[in-house]
């Protein structure tokens, strides 16, 4: 799966998780530009990426996302 | 993951604008409820059930209705993260018809919300408390090989979910809805695990059946998560990840299924659980087609693989009779052919005594199961349809969208399993007439055509030689006394739902009249079919606070005699009025002449059509029937003069 394609379902589910309409999402996207993007939620994002992109992140790698752009890195090197 | 159960598969999937579709009823102005729940009525995961609660929420704060869902007040005590869980609860409890709000205390604050007087869940005076614990939140020594040691951590353990109940029972009378506990995966030794006194599975074990013992029976209610755990498996269940990283209890993709789970109980806790099973037959009830294949080339028999899946639906069908739901046939089929298997196949498990009724023709299947329900006296929401046939689900979806309608997998192996695992007949008490329900359905049909021949309303009645029998609440009665409560929707006049402990309370009160009614006749005893709660009201006045009866006796002038002993009874009290009110709900328009035609004078009514009648006790007559009267139970006069 390429860049754009990620950044695509990405942004379906970004959509789907915080329940906004069109969203822009870019990688030096983070919580705190994000209303709603607390604890919980960033749990509830990471399990639906998870589902969607049929993989499974360690704990470490989880703890050390800063924005959307690790994201994708992290997608990229699994998917 | 079994994907029956994680992704809900007996309800239909969303459909593509179910987001859309939510928005636009955000923006309406209500009431919502049927609509709602219509949404809710598909296998949804948790962040689609997130958003339907979030709207929930929204039209609750907008102060819009949710009429008709049925509101209901859970608090959740729970030692793990249930964030995720709650807006999961709110949704699917939609699903069921219930307006739920739910009361979340501070992570992990559960004696302390249980034992304190003033807490923010007894305060709240929920309708019942959750206790979402999983095992983590026991005390749990192991004591390798050690039977005294290992049973006094079970004992502490269960000492300990007591002293929670207990806080909960003198703060806020609450129901309280316990869970056993999930087994963790990891072994110790092994197999030896389950056998040796001490280890975590035992203790464990022991602790689950203990839990169930105590509360069976006690008005409150177990919620059975070890085994919904092991259905799904433990290994899927236990998500040690997600426990560290966030303390979620069990696995993410599970919380729709758990969630459906207390929805249903909670359901069942207000009387919402369905009663009758509707077959289809051709394809459902065997395999093939009876019109096409005949009875020698249906498939229903033992040692052929696709029979057996047929027959292992009957045999469901068979055990959902056992323990009282009725049985009913809808089929496109001439009537003569379609009753032929039943008659003549030999490997039939199901006889047409069976069916309580069948209706085979060629009409649509909505008009069919309508007429069924006609003729059952139940409401359409009591109603689960099973056919194989993805049109004829379609189409009775949505045209009743109030019958259950599951889904069902291409492969017949699987019907039985998913029907069960819809959990429609989900029940929280379990009374003796159960047993005998799908019984009275059929002799109710026989009744019915007597009644064809005899003509002659009163000389029918006579002819059923009828022996009414009045008590006051009891321990022996109380069980069903609460199912009535709680079930009854058409001819009840207030529709009060009461709890266990508040029936009890009742019982026990010498201020308030109660009556237990049972009948039977010729065919057999109907078992207890009326309830009536009398409170104090002005002085001299009793209040008829409840009056509920089954429809399985309508006509048989039952209310004319209940209200003759209420009569009798208000007298020997020094009552001078009876004061009734009739609460309108969308289900009971039954009884809405129930007061005018007993001779009692409108006193009021207002604009909801609520209204308020009266009969003084002095000179009221009310015509009696022709029935055998026991009454028993009862202080004497001069008890009661005493009190």
């Amino acid at each position: 799966m390429d860049e754009p394609q990620i950044y695509a379902r990405l942004t379906e589910i970004f959509e789907d998780v915080f329940d906004e309409d069109s969203m822009i999402i870019t990688p030096e996207l983070s919580a705190k530009d994000v209303v709603g993007w607390d604890s919980l939620t960033h749990i509830r994002l990471i399990l639906s990426i998870e589902k969607a992109f049929k993989i499974k992140f360690s704990t470490s790698e989880i703890g050390k996302l800063k924005n959307v752009g690790d994201l994708v890195t992290l997608i990229q090197a699994r998917a | 993951m079994n994907r029956l159960y994680s992704e809900l598969q007996w309800l239909p999937r969303a459909p593509e604008a179910f987001a859309r579709a939510l928005k636009a009823l955000a923006n309406s102005a209500g009431p919502l409820g049927r609509e709602l729940q219509v949404l809710a009525l598909h296998g949804l995961d948790l962040n689609q059930l997130t958003k339907l609660a979030k709207v929930i929420a929204k039209a609750r704060s907008d102060g819009k209705s949710l009429d008709p869902l049925v509101p209901f007040r859970l608090a959740v005590l729970s030692n793990s993260t249930i964030d995720l869980t709650v807006p999961a609860l709110v949704a699917s409890a939609a699903r069921h018809g219930i307006a739920l709000e739910v009361v979340q205390p501070s992570y992990d604050q559960v004696a302390q919300e249980a034992l304190t007087p003033g807490s923010m869940v007894n305060a709240s005076r929920p309708d019942a408390v959750l206790f979402a614990l999983d095992y983590r939140a026991l005390p749990l020594k192991l004591s390798l090989g050690n039977a005294e040691a290992a049973s006094a951590t079970v004992q502490g353990a269960i000492g300990y979910l007591q002293a929670l109940r207990d806080g909960i029972k003198s703060n806020s009378k609450a129901v309280c809805i316990f869970q056993s506990f999930a087994p963790p995966v990891e072994p110790l030794f092994g197999s030896l695990d389950r056998a040796l006194p001490g280890t975590l599975r035992s203790i464990v074990d022991a602790i689950n059946r203990e839990l169930a013992a105590l509360v069976f029976g006690s008005g409150d209610v177990l919620l059975d998560v070890a085994s919904l755990a092991e259905i799904v498996g433990l290994a899927d269940w236990h998500d040690t990840q997600l426990w560290n990283l966030g303390k979620f209890s069990f696995s993410d993709e599970l919380i729709p299924l758990y969630s459906d789970h207390v929805a249903r109980t909670i359901a069942a806790l207000r009387g919402k659980s369905h009663k009758a099973l509707i077959l289809d037959l051709d394809n459902t009830v065997w395999g093939g087609v009876i019109g096409d294949d005949g009875l020698e080339g249906i498939q229903i028999a033992q040692g052929d693989a696709r029979g057996e899946a047929h027959l292992a639906v009957q045999r469901m069908a068979l055990d959902l009779r056992l323990r009282g739901i009725v049985l009913a046939v809808s089929s496109k089929n001439t009537d003569e052919l379609a009753r032929e298997p039943f008659e003549k196949h030999p490997e039939m498990l199901l006889k047409l005594d069976h069916i309580a009724v069948f209706q085979a023709n060629w009409n649509d299947k909505a008009t069919n199961i309508q007429a069924i329900a006609e003729e059952l006296s139940l409401g359409l929401d009591a109603m689960v349809f099973l056919d194989d046939s993805p049109v004829e689900r379609g189409l009775v979806r949505k045209l009743l969208p109030q019958v259950a309608v599951p889904e069902l997998p291409e492969e017949p192996a699987w019907y039985a399993r998913t029907l069960a695992a819809a959990g429609y007949f989900e029940v929280v008490t379990f009374a003796n007439e159960d047993l005998q329900r799908a019984g009275f359905y059929l002799d109710n049909a026989r009744r019915a055509s007597l009644q064809k021949q005899a003509g002659d309303v009163d000389a029918y009645l006579a002819s059923l030689d009828m022996t009414i029998t009045f008590q006051p609440f009891d321990a022996t009665g109380r069980a069903r006394i609460v199912q009535l409560i709680n079930k009854s929707n058409q001819y009840n006049l207030t529709t009060r739902r009461y709890t266990d402990p508040e029936v009890t309370a009742a019982e026990n009160n010498p201020e308030v009249f109660t009556l237990q009614v049972r009948l039977a006749d010729i065919f057999g005893d109907n078992g207890m079919i009326s309830v009536v709660i009398c409170r104090p009201g002005e002085p001299g006045v009793w209040e008829i606070d409840t009056w509920l009866m089954s429809c399985r006796v309508l006509g048989r002038k039952v209310e004319q005699m209940v209200l003759r002993e209420v009569l009798e009874h208000a007298r020997h009290a020094g009552i001078h009025k009876l004061s009734g009110t009739y609460l309108p709900t969308d289900r009971n328009k039954l009884v809405i002449d129930h007061y005018p035609r007993l001779g009692f004078t409108k006193v009021a009514e207002e604009g909801s059509g609520l209204t308020r009648w009266e009969l003084p006790v002095e000179g009221a007559e009310p015509e009696g029937a022709p029935m055998k009267i026991v009454s028993n139970g009862f202080r004497t006069p001069k008890e009661i003069l005493t009190v």
